[in-house]
Formats: structure tokens, C-alpha cells, sequence
């Protein structure tokens, strides 16, 4: 569902640009919303979401598709823990669809769906294990890393169970923003996946922008 | 059904929990005894266990939102921890995760062990964590398990739909190892079960030895990418030694 923000940049309290191949690592105070934006079009971003103060209840994609009895996130869509609270809503989207069926790209994976020597390319998770590396303040690490929302994806599913990787639906200037329900810990990649069209193989810039 | 050696039976009742380490070469095959069943599934690696089944993995890597004869279950590290080698039900489900005690007692009632001993309901995400306990993980290990024996199907708007009469008795799965894998397994409800009366389904379960895996291999040849998960659990068993 389309669904546009009233919100305008020039009131954000916070404004960063993440480049492709990137991730992003910051809390988000309960009542605070935010925004990714995708720059150039047609790019992905892979994000996990953590309660800030017990990183232990996280975002759970099987809880999310659950509950709300559909496997596409959008506008209206409350994005729940493991612990079956509510962590954020998706309060406006101008893109229409995400996905979080597909996971997040890993090199290890790459090896599977492309070729074996395609193995030291650049990833997703990489980036995560950074990210974590990084931040030690989080005591978070690699049991941490679980099954991520691919904002700006989309990957169909057909009726005879089929999976497919479509073309995006983003393009540039399109966002998905999103209210805390609870304070916390957004972790995003910026994905420099280069071997399918979820980039339209060609990464490039994302924005986040908070407002109180 | 396949023709493998039967090595070791036994039966899950309904509502039950267990784990067991399953060696390379040999099969879990799991029949469900009355029609209905549900197993919820998880695997981790014996030897590192921060490598686990991987839901997403396992779909985008075949391109596939059921799992059926064929499909190759995956871990986060590009390894096949096993093959569905045989499977008469044709819909197994991996996106829906678990009963909770709250969801539980929404939908069934409260029946508690101090009441009603081991006809307690128990629920699937409880299962895993006492399970998890026993070799030292928690919650944060509990990746997206599967749910064998159950479809939940898609429509055109990606509205689920839970297909009540998916297995039945007699129906069976076939999963033969890859590697050296750790197996948790609960036989709670499916969480989108409607069923009135809190469903308590056995599965018979048997560990058989199973044939090599030939060059021309109905799982490794599925899809090219499966190719390539045997290829990197090669890889890994050179790292241990050459044991395969």
C-alpha cells in the first residue's frame, strides 16, 4: 500500500548518508520515526532491528509474516519480536512491497547461487560481522545476525510455491519509514550484492533520516 | 519409500520434544502416524554450533517457498546439512515458526503440567528453548525452523493460507545427511492450526543407513546450486581430515 509521509527532511533531528557496501548501527528512541531512503533507485537494504535494551528480543520475520497472515510488508505493517511485541510499524512507504523472505546476502551463499569462486565478493553479512565487530557496546555477535527485511526487494511468491527474484519496484527517491514502538538498535547493510538484479547491479547510495 | 537400512525406530508423540546427532551418510525418515502432524525442525553444526539451518538460504538458493523432494536444506555457511531424498507429502512449510504458551492458551485453553501431567499442551517455541538449553544455546540461536508435514500456501496478494488435510496417515519424509548435524525436533500444533481440540499428533521416526550419493543424485542434481552446496560440504570434510 502507497502511503506518503507528512514528515519533512529539513525538521530531521539526524541525517546520514550510507554508501553501498556500508552498514549502519545506531539506536532509535521509542516514539521516534525514521526513514530510508533509497537515493539513486532500485537499491536494497538489508536491516535487522534489536530492543535496544535486550538485544536478546529482535526482529522476527516468521513472527511478522505470521501474525499479520501475509508474507509482504508494507504500510500498516507491525513489525514484531521474538518475543511477539510489537517493535516499529511501517508508517508510510512509497514503494509499495518488501520482502523478508530472502535473507540477507553472505559470501558463503554467494558460493551456492553463483559460483564458487565468487566467494570473496563483498556481502551483506560481511558487513554485519563488521558491524558488530565495530560496536562492542551492543555485546552483540554472529547468534545475533538472523532473518533481515530486504527493504526495496521484491521477491514474489507464486501459488505453486515458487520463489522468483524479481526487478525492483524502487527507483529513486522512494522510501519506507517506520515508528518505534520501542527503543532500538537499527542495524543495516547497505547491499553491495553485484550478481543479481536486487541492486539492478549497480549498489549505490542510501539516506536515514530520524525524526523525534 | 526408500529401500535404506532400518538401524534404529522409535516414535515422537504428539506435543513431545527431542534431539539426536544425525552422522553423514546416514537418514532421519519421519512418518506421520495418524494425518495432521506437524515437526517443527532445526539443525546446528556439531562442530560449530554458530552454523545453523538458514530458512532464506534454503528457499532463495532453489528458488522455492516449499520444500519437497529434491530441496536441499541449507546452513548459513553454504553447507547442506541434508536432502529431502524421499517425501510423499510435497509441501513442507519453513516461514511460519512456532506456538508460544500465550498463542497456545488463545487458542486452546490452559492445560498446565501440574493439572494434566504430560498431557500438558506444550508449544513449539518452549520445545526448541529446552532443547537449545542442552548444548548450551538460547534464544538467540533460534533461527526459522521448519514446519515438516504442514502447507501454508500464497496467494496473488501474499495472503497465507493453512491447508488442513496436507499430510496424511501413512505420509512420510525422507532426510538424508550431509554432514554431521545436529537435529531438534518438536511435534507441537503448527501455530496457524485452526483444528478445534488441541492437536496431539505422533510421528514414527527411524534412522536408517543410507546409500552413497552417486554422481547422478536426484538432490545434488535438482538445481545447479545444489551442486555447488555438495561441493562445499566436500571442501569442509577435506578441512576435517578427509573423513567423508
Amino acid at each position: 500500500m502507497i502511503q506518503e509521509s507528512q514528515l519533512q527532511p529539513e525538521q530531521a533531528v539526524f541525517r546520514e548518508t550510507v554508501v553501498a557496501g556500508d552498514y549502519f548501527m545506531k539506536s532509535v528512541k521509542a516514539g521516534q520515526t525514521f526513514r530510508i531512503l533509497d537515493l539513486e533507485g532500485n537499491q536494497a537494504a538489508d536491516t535487522l532491528f534489536y530492543n535496544a535494551n535486550d538485544p536478546t528480543e529482535r526482529y522476527s520475520a516468521v513472527d511478522t509474516i505470521r501474525e499479520q497472515g501475509n508474507v509482504y510488508l508494507t504500510a500498516g505493517t507491525r513489525l514484531m519480536s521474538n518475543e511477539a511485541n510489537v517493535m516499529l510499524e511501517i508508517v508510510a512507504d512509497t514503494c509499495g512491497r518488501h520482502d523478508t523472505l530472502g535473507g540477507a546476502c553472505a559470501t558463503e551463499s554467494n558460493t551456492v547461487r553463483y559460483a564458487l569462486e565468487k566467494k570473496c565478493m563483498h556481502a551483506c553479512r560481511d558487513s554485519w560481522m563488521l558491524a558488530v565487530a565495530e560496536n562492542e557496546q551492543f555485546g552483540m555477535s554472529k547468534r545475533d545476525i538472523t532473518h533481515n527485511i530486504n527493504f526495496f526487494m521484491n521477491v514474489p511468491v507464486t501459488a505453486e510455491g515458487g520463489l522468483s527474484f524479481a526487478d525492483g519496484i524502487s527507483a529513486a527517491g522512494k522510501y519506507v519509514e517506520l515508528k518505534a514502538f520501542m527503543d532500538t538498535i537499527v542495524l543495516i547493510s547497505n547491499c553491495p550484492q553485484l550478481n543479481n538484479p536486487c541492486n539492478g547491479y549497480n549498489p549505490t547510495p542510501i539516506e536515514v533520516l530520524i525524526w523525534d | 519409500m526408500s529401500k535404506n537400512k532400518i538401524l534404529y525406530e522409535e516414535q515422537l508423540n504428539g506435543a513431545c520434544h527431542w534431539s539426536l546427532h544425525m552422522r553423514k551418510g546416514t537418514s532421519l525418515r519421519l512418518t506421520d502416524i495418524e494425518g495432521g502432524a506437524n515437526v517443527g525442525m532445526l539443525f546446528y553444526n556439531p562442530v560449530n554450533l554458530l552454523e545453523r539451518y538458514n530458512a532464506p538460504d534454503t528457499l532463495k538458493c532453489q528458488h522455492t517457498f516449499k520444500l519437497q523432494k529434491g530441496h536441499c536444506l541449507y546452513s548459513d555457511m553454504g553447507r547442506i546439512f541434508c536432502s529431502i531424498i524421499d517425501d510423499s507429502v510435497g509441501w513442507h512449510e519453513t516461514v511460519c515458526g512456532n506456538t508460544s504458551a500465550e498463542m497456545v492458551k488463545q487458542k486452546w485453553g490452559e492445560h498446565s503440567y501440574q493439572d494434566y501431567r504430560n498431557e500438558w499442551y506444550q508449544n513449539g517455541y518452549n520445545s526448541f528453548l529446552v532443547e537449545l538449553a542442552k548444548y548450551g544455546l538460547g534464544k538467540k540461536d533460534m533461527a526459522a525452523n521448519l514446519n515438516l508435514f504442514s502447507k501454508v500456501g500464497v496467494d496473488e496478494k501474499g495472503d497465507l493460507k493453512y491447508e488442513a488435510d496436507n499430510s496424511r496417515a501413512g505420509d512420510y519424509i525422507e532426510l538424508r545427511f550431509e554432514m554431521d548435524t545436529l537435529v531438534l525436533m518438536h511435534t507441537c500444533p503448527h501455530p496457524l492450526n485452526p483444528a478445534g481440540d488441541y492437536p496431539r499428533k505422533p510421528v514414527a521416526y527411524q534412522i536408517c543407513q543410507a546409500e552413497a550419493v552417486q554422481e547422478d543424485d536426484y538432490c545434488k542434481n535438482f538445481r545447479p546450486e545444489n551442486q555447488r552446496g555438495f561441493a562445499n560440504n566436500d571442501i569442509f570434510h577435506l578441512g576435517l581430515g578427509g573423513r567423508s
